[in-house]
């Protein structure tokens, strides 16, 4: 895209680390209903990967189906997209990073793409720990086929055309840390200054790192009753903490009273700082994350912040012990062995052969 | 001992019979699964093999760890035809549950080895059998009864090597050559071959076919197609694997990860040029295989009829956002789970046709063995030229029976990755579209995501796309991407491999094979020729069809198609292709689950040519 006619060249955008600007992260143009919530999601997300100074090609955004599902068309225009079938974007995370582990993993999913259709193989993908920074753009209804329930509508939530959710939800973020997920985040669409730091911390999680976004639909789930309606969502918010994210090597400048921060320390040397809002909230306390979501969803709250981190979980690649260079760019001479290995095979097989 | 007494034979019939067969023979063995009888039986084959006399074996078996009825089928045919036959010349009957039918099953002349205890039914006295008490002599030998019963089979191995004439060194060499490592396992082994040879020795005549050296598999080898084809695969430079355990093609995986194992991790630092995942489920494993192959692997999954469907939704994924992948499909018989262990060609038209919408795939039907291995590489070459799946129909039969073959050959080739832009290339064309037919043939160029060039990226989506990738639902533009699709289907007919064709001058009949159909064609012309009847054959290796396809059924006045499925895919799949033509198709069908034999062929040829001149 060209810039915008009345930028001159003195007011010229600014760069980032690696020399591009904000418009360099940006995509085709929205089609989602004006206000969506998944616009202000791909806001953040261009803004924190041009703060953070992406490098786009080093970048690969994946997608199942469903409104979620298109925006990775709205951002990133350099970076490679794979929009895949419905539910099964994980098992392409899957291949992706076994081909090239060089490769970023932005997996962006919706609460349909995820807790229903696609829930096996979104645990699977936690199970083995994948580096995918994995997204739910959950908004409780399916969007494109106009406003039917989906697994994480909150029990008792109405929908527009009247009916009321007799199911419990499945919660994503409870659902991920039961699987052992080194990093699971809640947040708000309409909350960049949480989101955006989130972001930018799962980005630096070594590992599958799940961010479940109150994303809410303002055609399909925005009405008085909805629990996911806009509104709602925002005087529900319940914020653990404030979060800072600081880039390796960057100095902490604020000044925190002792006991107020927790500091955590993610796989790159990039750290996060957690403010503290009402009560302390330790991230790496699984157990404690877990009851603060069973409390949050009794009291109808949303807790939303740095669940739970755990940024020494073994990552998958080393588990499956792939060389250092990516397998796709292996030459011939590296995956096809040498004759002498099919003479020895053949050996085996033929008569009278010496046991193997 | 009381059950010998219903042995036909007394001393005058340790004499050697008088109508000797040399070998040409069927072994037919009858035990209970589970109970260590594949190694009695391997021992057996392996032999027979380094006596130099081609053989085959066919394990039927269920779908049963331990408990239940299991046959082996050894046949031995020094011309070389070693497809199934319904009949056999010996029977050795070791499972007391289906004795009485299996004994039954047995024709004239033939031989019976019988395990003492199991009831005989009354027998006309053309019939052989031999109560061989199998328990008591493996008694001395092994004391542990629980280990006894792993040993006991190895008593009619002894008997079998007797009444064949099949060498006891070789016995001991096939012997060693499966158990060498185990020396107290090989011990016992070998002392209770040796019961049974003695046995037989002394008790009873050779049986009227006999083996004898001959020097017909000389450098050859033995192996099951799935390990054929997992060899193709190494030897083609996989580098990822992800597959989900289903019979019959969980070997080709599990042979897969044992020589990527061996050959293509580094023995000091651990690091592997390859990755295999076991995944959740047979969509998670394509998933998988297309993620990879996107991103620029060699990518492959095994599967068989209930994972391949699973697999259905994003095989059109691939076929539409033109992704390589290979996906080798071991078939099995039966709509559901049908029957898991027994063999079929039926998966022809869901995989011609597989995923909603218009869509064609490219098929391979590997005939043999060295098939399995050739196509275990081309098949990622031709994913790769075709940008599309390659499904590789292999069946159990294929893949889980060893054949003989020759020693496969190291590729000279270096393998095709197709039409793939690197950055260097991109900074010299002009344009790069992802779906735009720069070369007429249909098949677009691709970049592998991570390359640098900023004109390298594009967007990959099932949904309706235009020459650049980009989303469009224009009906315009959706109507020609089908057809270069289309067109690209066509490019596939002269890149897979052409058909084999055998033509008898002036056979106004052809024979049309495939895939493990193929090995009864040999013997059924034979048969045919002896009958009177000329017949020119091909064998078909690929869809869509070759042109030499269309003028072998153009110069025949009646193709008899012959396949292993009910409803006659194949011939269903030749009709739609050369609709002019198919007024002379007609149909040989097997679907039982067992191997088709060369003389359910001849007889159904002979009686269509016999409604062939009533139609007249």
């Amino acid at each position: 895209m060209s810039t915008p006619a009345n930028k001159t060249p003195s007011a010229a955008p600014a760069a980032n680390r690696v020399g591009l600007t904000l418009a360099d992260y940006k995509g085709a143009r929205s089609t989602l209903c004006p206000g969506c919530g998944h616009d202000a999601i791909t806001n953040s997300i261009i803004n924190a990967a041009f703060e953070l100074g992406l490098e786009p090609h080093r970048l690969a955004k994946l997608s199942g189906i469903g409104c979620s599902s298109k925006t990775p068309a709205y951002f990133m225009r350099r970076s490679f997209a794979f929009n895949a079938v419905h539910g099964r974007m994980p098992s392409i995370a899957t291949g992706v990073h076994i081909a090239n582990r060089d490769l970023q993993l932005l997996g962006i999913s919706g609460d349909g793409d995820t807790a229903s259709i696609g829930i096996g193989q979104f645990t699977h993908l936690i199970r083995r720990n994948v580096p995918v920074v994995y997204l739910i753009e959950n908004n409780g209804v399916y969007g494109l086929t106009k406003g039917q329930f989906s697994a994480t509508a909150d029990f008792g939530t109405k929908a527009k055309v009247g009916r009321t959710n007799e199911l419990m939800p499945i919660d994503l973020c409870a659902l991920a840390i039961e699987l052992g997920c080194g990093f699971v985040a809640r947040s708000f669409s309409g909350d960049p200054k949480q989101l955006r730091p989130l972001l930018k911390a799962a980005l630096a999680h070594r590992g599958t790192s799940v961010v479940d976004i109150l994303s809410p639909c303002v055609t399909f789930n925005n009405h008085e009753g909805s629990t996911k309606s806009y509104d709602h969502v925002k005087e529900h918010d319940a914020p653990l903490h404030d979060v800072t994210f600081i880039p390796p090597h960057e100095p902490i400048t604020a000044d925190y009273e002792p006991g107020e921060v927790r500091q955590v320390t993610l796989f790159d040397g990039s750290r996060v700082t957690l403010k503290k809002l009402e009560a302390d909230y330790d991230p790496h306390d699984g157990m404690a994350a877990m009851v603060t979501l069973r409390r949050a969803r009794e009291a109808g709250t949303f807790v939303t912040g740095l669940l739970y981190v755990n940024a020494q979980k073994p990552a998958f690649d080393r588990e499956v012990g792939m060389v250092e260079a990516p397998l796709a760019s292996l030459p011939l001479d590296r995956v096809r062995p040498p004759r002498r290995v099919l003479e020895e095979i053949m050996e085996a097989h033929r008569s009278g052969a010496a046991p193997r | 001992m009381a059950a010998l007494a219903f042995s036909h034979e007394g001393d005058s019939s340790l004499s050697a019979p008088t109508h000797v067969r040399i070998n040409d023979c069927n072994l037919h063995v009858a035990t209970v699964n589970g109970s260590g009888s594949q190694t009695a039986n391997a021992t057996l084959l392996r032999a027979i093999f380094q006596m130099g006399v081609p053989v085959s074996g066919k394990n039927l078996f269920p779908s049963n760890i331990a408990g239940l009825p299991t046959w082996f089928t050894i046949r031995v045919n020094e011309r070389g035809h070693l497809a199934r036959t319904r009949t056999n010349d010996v029977l050795v009957a070791m499972n007391p549950e289906t004795a009485a039918d299996d004994i039954a099953a047995m024709g004239p002349g033939t031989v019976t080895v019988v395990n003492a205890g199991i009831p005989l039914p009354e027998l006309p006295s053309d019939r052989t059998v031999h109560v061989v008490p199998c328990g008591k002599l493996v008694e001395p030998i092994v004391p542990d009864a629980k280990l006894r019963k792993l040993v006991v089979n190895m008593i009619y191995v002894g008997v079998v090597a007797h009444l064949l004439g099949i060498d006891a060194e070789e016995i001991d060499r096939a012997l060693g050559s499966q158990l060498g490592r185990k020396q107290k396992a090989l011990e016992l082994n070998r002392a209770a071959v040796n019961a049974g040879l003695e046995y037989a020795r002394e008790h009873l005549p050779p049986a009227p076919v006999r083996i004898e050296r001959r020097s017909l598999t000389d450098g050859k080898i033995l192996i099951e197609g799935n390990t054929a084809a997992a060899l193709g695969a190494l030897f083609g430079g996989v580098t990822f694997v992800s597959w989900y355990p289903i019979t019959p093609s969980s070997s080709l995986a599990e042979a897969l990860q044992g020589y990527l194992e061996r050959y293509r991790r580094d023995p000091q630092t651990g690091e592997a040029t390859y990755a295999i995942l076991q995944a959740e489920d047979e969509i998670a494993a394509i998933g998988m295989v297309l993620g990879a192959s996107w991103a620029g692997a060699r990518a492959m999954t095994a599967t068989s009829g209930p994972g391949f469907s699973l697999m259905t939704e994003f095989i059109g994924y691939a076929y539409y956002a033109e992704i390589p992948a290979v996906i080798w499909d071991i078939q099995r018989i039966g709509p559901s789970t049908g029957l898991p262990t027994r063999t079929s060609q039926g998966d022809l038209l869901s995989a011609a046709f597989s995923s909603h919408g218009d869509t064609k795939h490219v098929l391979l039907f590997p005939a043999s063995v060295e098939d399995c291995y050739q196509y275990g590489m081309q098949a990622f070459d031709l994913a790769e030229r075709l940008q599309t799946p390659v499904l590789v129909m292999s069946d159990l039969d294929l893949g889980m029976n060893v054949s003989m073959a020759e020693p496969f050959a190291y590729p000279e080739e270096p393998w095709d990755r197709g039409k793939v832009l690197t950055d260097e290339e991109l900074d010299r064309v002009k344009t790069f579209e992802r779906y735009r037919d720069v070369d007429g043939d249909g098949i677009p160029y691709r970049t592998i995501p991570g390359q640098r060039h900023p004109a390298a990226a594009y967007f990959t989506r099932g949904s309706g796309h235009d020459e650049q990738a980009r989303y469009t639902e224009s009906s315009e533009t959706y109507a020609r991407v089908m057809d270069r699709l289309a067109r690209k289907h066509e490019t596939a007919r002269r890149l897979a491999p052409g058909p084999v064709i055998d033509r008898a001058p002036h056979a106004a009949v052809g024979l049309l094979s495939f895939g493990s159909t193929a090995w009864a064609m040999d013997e059924a012309r034979e048969r045919l020729r002896e009958d009177g009847l000329e017949t020119s054959h091909l064998l078909l290796r690929a869809y869509p069809f070759h042109p030499d396809v269309r003028a072998f059924l153009a110069s025949c006045e009646r193709v008899y198609v012959v396949e292993q499925n009910r409803d006659a895919q194949m011939a269903a799949l030749l009709r739609m292709d050369m609709p002019d033509l198919a007024p002379r198709i007609r149909s040989v069908l097997h679907y039982d689950g067992l191997p088709i034999d060369a003389r359910s062929i001849v007889e159904r040829v002979l009686h269509g040519e016999r409604e062939e001149v009533v139609a007249r």
